[in-house]
């Protein structure tokens, strides 16, 4: 019998609003497949997104395991800004 | 950038203040002549003391930031008598791969979110992409933010690196999201950076010709690719920022 170790790649895509399809304003990937040594996604090293959308990746095999909860409007604060908002966690889980 | 001989400083324009107020960065290219560039790129390469004590050891360094071009500038963002706060001579060694998170130099905020310092960073030798020039993300410095808070994204659209000729130097805000970048050339990346606070209200600092100019109202309204469906609240808080430093509560572009 064949025994798959498998480790889990995590991708962060930041939408422009909560809708799932559309355009990804950033995003990261942590990837648990590469050892150590190993260079992961960093800053400024991708001026296209891997995914144009949430919906997108999904078709492409990954997993949403987060999904943002709609940001809450304080009174007296209702327009301050801070981190990105539409922030959706996927992952997908890979055979190594 | 007009440049000018006697020690009058030369204020930013209107135009100028109002790229700055939308994203809060702006790059003046030719503000210091070739000669001092490369007398401040000779002690940043031979000096001893560098890093913090760099601003102490180089005369030449502080002659560039007696230019009245400089001093005027300095003045737009921080009104005049403005506080010295610190500087380091930042380096990138030859090779060095590593890049930095995203970050905000600050761990809390001026109790007036339109209060703020100034940084100059100030290139004395060409500054080419393959070199890792500072990345910084246009119109993110009135979010709340701090310090390693936004560590956790690594791309962002719209983000810029600071790719700069010698002689230039780039005005950031001290809440600019930013990030130091891989050097994958086979030279040392030097970039001078100095921070002012004010010792006055930022207002009324720059030349007010054509504050409300349609070529400035069309700056502040300026859309950033990473702006998402609460981009009017960033148009409103630039607005707010911007009728703040022209010292004008009631400014309007209808």
């Amino acid at each position: 019998m064949t025994t798959h170790r498998q480790r889990q790649q995590l991708l962060f895509l930041c939408l422009k609003s909560p809708e799932l399809n559309s355009e990804v304003v950033a995003w990261a990937l942590y990837d648990g497949t590469l050892p150590e040594n190993e260079i992961q996604m960093e800053t400024g090293d991708m001026d296209i997104p891997p995914y144009r959308s949430v919906l997108s990746a999904m078709r492409d095999g990954w997993r949403v395991i987060h999904i943002p909860p709609l940001p809450y409007l304080y009174q007296g604060q209702e327009n301050q800004l801070g981190y990105l908002p539409h922030e959706y966690v996927l992952e997908r889980m890979v055979n190594v | 950038m007009n440049t000018k001989n006697d020690s009058t400083p030369l204020l930013l324009n209107a135009l100028q203040m109002a790229s700055f107020a939308n994203e809060g960065v702006l790059l003046c290219a030719d503000m210091v002549p070739q000669e001092l560039n490369r007398a401040v790129h000779e002690d940043e390469k031979n000096l001893a003391r560098r890093g913090y004590e760099f601003w102490d050891e180089s005369t030449v360094l502080r002659e560039v930031f007696n230019l009245p071009q400089v001093q005027g500038a300095i003045q737009s963002f921080v009104g005049a008598n403005p506080i010295y706060d610190h500087s380091f001579l930042h380096f990138v060694a030859p090779g060095n791969l590593k890049r930095q998170n995203w970050h905000v130099d600050s761990g809390t905020f001026n109790t007036n979110p339109f209060h703020f310092d100034i940084q100059a960073f100030y290139f004395a030798h060409d500054t080419p992409i393959e070199m890792g020039p500072t990345l910084v993300l246009p119109g993110s410095h009135l979010r709340r933010a701090t310090y390693w808070n936004i560590g956790r994204y690594k791309n962002i659209a719209g983000q810029r690196p600071m790719v700069a000729k010698a002689g230039s130097i780039a005005f950031m805000h001290q809440d600019i999201w930013h990030c130091a970048q891989a050097n994958q050339t086979e030279k040392t990346r030097y970039v001078f950076k100095v921070r002012y606070k004010p010792a006055a209200e930022q207002q009324k600092c720059f030349n007010l010709e054509g504050v409300d100019s349609p070529e400035v109202k069309d700056m502040i309204g300026k859309q950033q690719p990473w702006y998402g469906s609460d981009f009017q609240k960033d148009w409103l808080q630039k607005l707010e920022f911007w009728r703040h430093l022209s010292g004008d509560d009631h400014l309007h572009f209808s």
